[in-house]
């Protein structure tokens, strides 16, 4: 287990490394860094005495060590659009994303689950068909349009929702929620079904193959044989042992969610570091770009790490090395 | 004389076969074919069936902007689904824009179909530090949504280049950015049927008489690998074409000058609020009907041909 986790870190590193890489050369080489920062009527002799202040003149090998330095110490630069500090602006809009990011996941799962379960034990029911159809629709069409027809319905139409922001929220120190006020909570409803509904029609469509893959094994049999009722075997069974994929699914996906939130941060004009980095892509604004290239990195490492690892806690048939298990 | 019976032959070959079977049984992949079809004749004859240019500046017309579609009160005939805020029929508009979003679709999934078969069997037959290399680049990029990969590629070559081309070289900018961001489902299924073909005696056989590395790839191993490839090909179309309607409706896609099915969403959304809706509206119907089509088919075409892949 100890050589799993040693092994397992040592890969994130080297993702790290590589995507710190990737962002350094964006930074380094996308444009000239100096003549972004000054004015136009900066002379050469200025420009030059910049460079040399700012290190752009020492070796490369030297440069990323510092860049990956400061990147450590949250140190990501000066937007060259906006004229502030990165991390300052990063820290403002990652509250809305993460807000927005979790409500959506749990939503999926809340919904999802239960959906999944219903058309797995009763595939043949008219509604089972209903959530299948609905499945497939959440599947083919597009986030952002299912973003704009409900903006359309709820907003437009019915006037019943904002349609962009956040709605009014509360500092608490550095953080900003718009979960405890009303018009925050409204505001949320819409942006997390839109990022939600992909995340629901996978959630749903893996807890239903697996509950019909469970449900044909010799074990439910026999807990139907003994006479156990059919509440105890479909939920304290087959539930249960369908659950694992499902964690893990989920927890990998959270990552996914964090990115799908561009999307969705686009269509309702919501203050997350998404629409930071749409942007910052707009006006090639290179240490916004790299921050966020290296800070969804770091989620989506750090999620795998731990999903990883859970699924070796939870499930004791990937104890074995894997190397072997694999063939 | 000889020609004719081989293509009867063929032809023969092709209704008798299972796959042609159970395209037959299967209404709804009939359907979805057909629309698949439909849709991809119009966007392609689009100069020849669309009633306006809508790109042709001369031809358009202010006192026509915002008309709503045909069978509203103040709707013309001449417009059947409507004018956007600068006079342009909605339904000529739809025509091109996805001209443009098959044509985008179609170009990223053979860029990465070709990256992907190469490098699938290259690493599958060549083994060793190759393969190792190659695979874990594709165990670090399928850990990252597609999506964000593309937008990032694209992000990186648009600051690359000078702002004045950008507009000419957008959708090119698109096809490098979403085949790139698509390469890993191939090379990965490639790899995995060529490491079982490299041990058949026919490979044997082509490496004793002294044929190239590259020719057994390509030439031998390749035509008996391609069966599951055209399956990912197909649902790698839909995915495709919805990630460039997504580039673009991100406004980082086609240019408003030529717009494809995700711009002319995006230009519509702003006219929402107005209450004219059908600026969004009807190239929204027009692209998801575009991908559950091409998605059905690919559902279809997985489970004939190999029950087995997911």
């Amino acid at each position: 287990m100890i050589a799993l986790i040693i092994r397992r870190l040592f890969q994130s590193i080297i993702v790290m490394l590589v995507v710190a890489l990737v962002a350094f050369t964006l930074f380094r080489y996308v444009g000239d860094p100096v003549s972004q920062m000054v004015g136009q009527d900066t002379s050469i002799a200025d420009m030059e005495r910049m460079r040399e202040e700012l290190g752009l003149n020492d070796p490369v090998i030297v440069q990323f060590a510092r860049f990956a330095w400061n990147t450590l110490q949250g140190k990501f630069g000066i937007s060259y659009r906006l004229g502030r500090p990165v991390n300052e602006l990063f820290a403002e809009r990652l509250p809305a994303t993460l807000e927005l990011s979790l409500i959506a996941a749990l939503f999926s799962l809340v919904v999802g689950i239960p959906m999944g379960v219903y058309t797995g034990l009763y595939p043949d029911r008219f509604l089972s068909k209903v959530f299948q159809t609905i499945s497939l629709i959440g599947i083919a069409l597009p986030t952002f349009l299912i973003g704009i027809l409900l903006i359309l319905f709820f907003g437009v139409i019915l006037g019943w929702l904002p349609t962009f922001g956040r709605g009014e929220v509360i500092q608490i120190g550095w953080w900003s929620t718009g979960l405890l006020t009303t018009s925050g909570l409204k505001a949320l409803i819409m942006p997390a079904f839109t990022l939600g509904m992909f995340q629901l029609t996978l959630i749903m469509r893996l807890v239903r193959s697996e509950m019909m893959e469970v449900l044909r094994t010799d074990y439910i049999k026999f807990a139907r044989a003994r006479g156990l009722t059919d509440r105890a075997v479909n939920f304290g069974h087959a539930l249960k042992n369908t659950l694992v994929p499902v964690i893990t699914i989920t927890g990998l996906q959270i990552g996914s969610i964090i990115a799908f939130a561009i999307i969705t941060e686009t269509v309702f004009q919501w203050p997350g570091m998404g629409l930071l980095f749409l942007q910052a892509i707009e006006f090639a604004d290179i240490p916004i770009m790299s921050t966020y290239l290296i800070l969804i990195a770091f989620f989506f490492v750090v999620i795998n790490l731990i999903v990883d690892l859970l699924y070796h806690v939870v499930d004791p048939r990937l104890r074995f090395d894997r190397t072997v298990a694999a063939g | 004389m000889k020609l004719t019976a081989r293509i009867q032959d063929t032809s023969h070959r092709f209704f008798d076969s299972d796959i042609w079977y159970s395209f037959k049984k299967s209404k709804v992949t009939v359907i979805a074919a057909c629309v698949t079809v439909a849709l991809m004749f119009s966007a392609i004859a689009a100069p020849l069936i669309a009633p306006h240019t809508p790109f042709d500046p001369a031809s358009l017309d202010l006192m026509d902007a915002s008309t709503p579609p045909a069978w509203f009160e103040d709707g013309t005939s001449k417009f059947l689904l409507g004018t956007d805020d600068q006079g342009r029929d909605i339904f000529s508009s739809i025509l091109y824009g996805s001209r443009i979003s098959i044509f985008v679709g179609f170009a990223s999934m053979l860029l990465a179909m070709i990256i992907g078969i190469t490098l699938g069997l290259v690493s599958g037959y060549v083994g060793g530090a190759v393969e190792a290399f190659i695979m874990r680049i594709a165990d670090v990029q399928i850990s990252f949504p597609a999506i964000l990969i593309a937008l990032l590629i694209n992000g990186v070559v648009r600051s690359l280049l000078p702002n004045e081309r950008h507009d000419e070289l957008a959708v090119w900018v698109l096809i490098l950015a979403i085949g790139v961001s698509n390469w890993v489902h191939f090379a990965r299924t490639v790899r995995g049927s060529t490491m079982v073909e490299k041990n058949k005696e026919y490979v044997q056989a082509a490496r004793v008489i002294g044929r190239s590395r590259a020719t057994i790839m390509f030439r031998h191993v390749l035509p008996n690998v391609m069966g599951p490839v055209l399956v990912i090909a197909t649902i790698g179309l839909a995915i495709a074409i919805l990630t460039e309607a997504t580039l673009s409706f991100l406004g980082v896609g086609a240019p408003p000058t030529r717009p494809s099915l995700g711009t002319l969403i995006r230009i519509g959304q702003d006219f929402l609020f107005a209450g004219e809706w059908w600026m969004v509206i009807f190239p929204g119907i027009a692209l998801a009907v575009l991908v559950l089509a091409v998605n059905l088919l690919g559902d279809w075409m997985r489970d004939a041909l190999n029950p087995k892949l997911r």
